[in-house]
């Protein structure tokens, strides 16, 4: 008998191994949810798969009657848009502010306790503050985006920066490097797989602030229906909804992994993952 | 010509002295090597000369005038680990010294000098043996390549003075022979001072013309860091009596030159079980 950690599945059975505990949870649901109606047709709370289909049939490929919308697809756009600018600008402030301020001595020095305690700020905390400061429109939500994730994102480059050998600095130097060549030649190309790696991880609080916005003022997008159907109890909604909102982080995260492989192909030549 | 004079050198860090009272004049293509125990200040030694720290007490001087405050080009450099860029490709680290000169803002050539100068860095590539490898990143690289790598990066610059540090430490027998051929071999052509820094005492009076020997000279049990290190033994080595690399002269790769430090050691061999190695591959052919 073999020990369990020289046991590794071949590729068709990892494959089935992978889809075992979807489909499981799938079944529970189906079962659940028939036991739940057989008991009382009006029972809103475990709809059938068929008024799910019902439910994106109507928001998807129907023209809303009062908006010629199509509701599932226009707040989709809205919160992607949202999300996109968001990461987008905190991206641009990870980089533009922890390169300099974790490469510099003097920045260090003169930001880095700021930062510290800047990115312990609770961002839901001052979300009154920025509907106040912002209003209720676009700004505000994308502002929520970015003071949740770019003081994130600037301590993880600030971590990676320090993490740079001195030998490869010193080295640079000799080759007759500027401060601003070792920014641009040594310093942010290594930096960029990181870049992209905590982008990643911050995928989870990025659709929290976006879905927070949005149910507590908006006019549009995912998290605004998601809190304008719950009155309703219409769990047909929002369960497709969130596995909706699953599906696209699973993508991006998808999407930023493929992007660092691309950009960045010899930081991963050496490593599995 | 280059002349390297170190006078009344001395380094602390807070109370602890290092390095106190270092005195040498290294003059032009000397192969000057520092030897001493873990801890005895070789490397602060170097790091001086480097620019990568700034001395207490005392100067050094290349040809005369003071060196910068800053590590700068005139003063190559091969670490024993982090020399090279990990995102750039063999050709890119060589081309990258020559390209920060020229282009202040890009750090990029262009066109027709980009081609000269990629031209350049392939015959110094070729020179260390790392022609068939220009589109390899350094991870795809053995140690022993990796520091080919670092010292045609260095070498592209023309420096003044190469100043190693434990540069082929981390590196295994074989690869180390094939690596002192190398350096020797650069030495000789490009005619410029080098100081390394070794804990090999085998490899210092291999390649070395010049050992400067870094120790403490006076010890207080009472109070260790109250003494610092300096050169105890400088010695000049005569070159008739250098050992010679005779299995090293034999290696043309990595593998033959461990199959010759193999056959060094042949000789206790009482019995031969298996010996494919001495088969000529003519020999192969015909049987």
């Amino acid at each position: 008998m073999k020990r369990a950690i020289n046991y590794s599945p071949s590729r068709p059975s990892a494959i089935l191994l992978a889809l075992l505990p979807f489909g499981l949870c799938l079944v529970i649901y189906a079962i659940g949810s028939d036991i739940r109606l057989t008991e009382n047709p009006q029972d809103k709370l475990m709809p059938s798969f068929g008024s799910f289909a019902d439910a994106i049939h109507a928001l998807a490929f129907t023209e809303n009657r009062r908006t010629g919308e199509y509701v599932f697809w226009t707040d989709t756009l809205i919160s992607l848009q949202r999300i996109f600018i968001g990461l987008s600008i905190s991206a641009v402030i990870g980089l533009v502010i922890g390169i300099p301020v974790a490469f510099l001595p003097t920045f260090r020095a003169l930001f880095g306790p700021f930062i510290a305690a800047f990115a312990l700020i609770p961002p839901l905390a001052v979300l009154p503050i920025l509907f106040i400061i912002f209003g209720l429109g676009e700004t505000s939500k994308i502002v929520l985006i970015v003071f949740g994730i770019a003081p994130f994102l600037t301590r993880d480059i600030m971590l990676e920066v320090i993490a740079i050998p001195r030998e490869q600095l010193i080295k640079a130097q000799t080759l007759g490097a500027s401060t601003w060549q070792m920014i641009v030649h040594v310093v942010f190309p290594q930096v960029i797989p990181r870049l992209f790696d905590s982008l990643r991880l911050s995928l989870g609080a990025t659709w929290l602030f976006l879905i927070a916005a949005e149910a507590i003022a908006s006019e549009g997008g995912l998290g605004y229906r998601i809190f304008l159907v719950r009155r309703f109890l219409s769990m047909d909604v929002i369960l497709p909804y969130v596995a909706w909102i699953t599906l696209l982080a699973f993508l991006m995260d998808y999407a930023f992994s493929k992007a660092a492989r691309t950009t960045s192909r010899w930081y991963y030549l050496d490593r599995a993952a | 010509m280059t002349e390297i004079a170190i006078e009344g050198l001395g380094k602390n860090y807070g109370d602890c002295v290092v390095l106190e009272n270092v005195n040498a004049t290294l003059p032009d293509h000397e192969f000057a090597v520092i030897l001493g125990p873990s801890g005895a200040g070789k490397t602060t030694l170097l790091r001086l000369l480097l620019s990568q720290e700034i001395p207490t007490r005392g100067q050094i001087l290349i040809d005369g005038v003071p060196i910068d405050p800053e590590p700068q080009p005139d003063r190559g450099v091969v670490f024993q680990r982090y020399s090279v860029f990990p995102h750039r490709t063999v050709l890119d680290n060589v081309m990258m010294g020559p390209q920060l000169a020229a282009a202040p803002f890009t750090g990029r050539l262009w066109g027709a000098r980009r081609r000269a100068l990629a031209d350049k860095a392939k015959t110094l590539l070729a020179e260390v043996g790392l022609i068939d490898h220009v589109k390899k990143y350094p991870t795809q690289l053995s140690g022993g390549m990796q520091q080919r790598l670092a010292i045609a990066q260095a070498l592209i610059m023309e420096p003044k003075v190469l100043l190693l540090d434990e540069p082929f430490g981390a590196l295994d027998q074989s690869t180390k022979k094939a690596m002192h051929r190398l350096i020797l071999d650069l030495w000789q052509r490009n005619e410029m001072p080098i100081v390394m820094v070794t804990h090999d005492i085998g490899e210092a009076f291999t390649l070395g013309t010049r050992i400067l020997m870094v120790d403490k000279a006076r010890r207080d049990p009472q109070a260790p860091q109250a003494y610092g290190s300096t050169i105890t033994q400088d010695i000049r080595l005569d070159p008739s009596k250098k050992p010679q690399l005779r299995v090293v002269e034999e290696g043309e790769d990595e593998a033959s030159t461990m199959q010759a430090i193999f056959n060094q050691y042949r000789e206790r061999a009482s019995d031969c079980l298996v010996d494919r190695a001495s088969d000529k591959p003519e020999e192969r052919a015909s049987a």
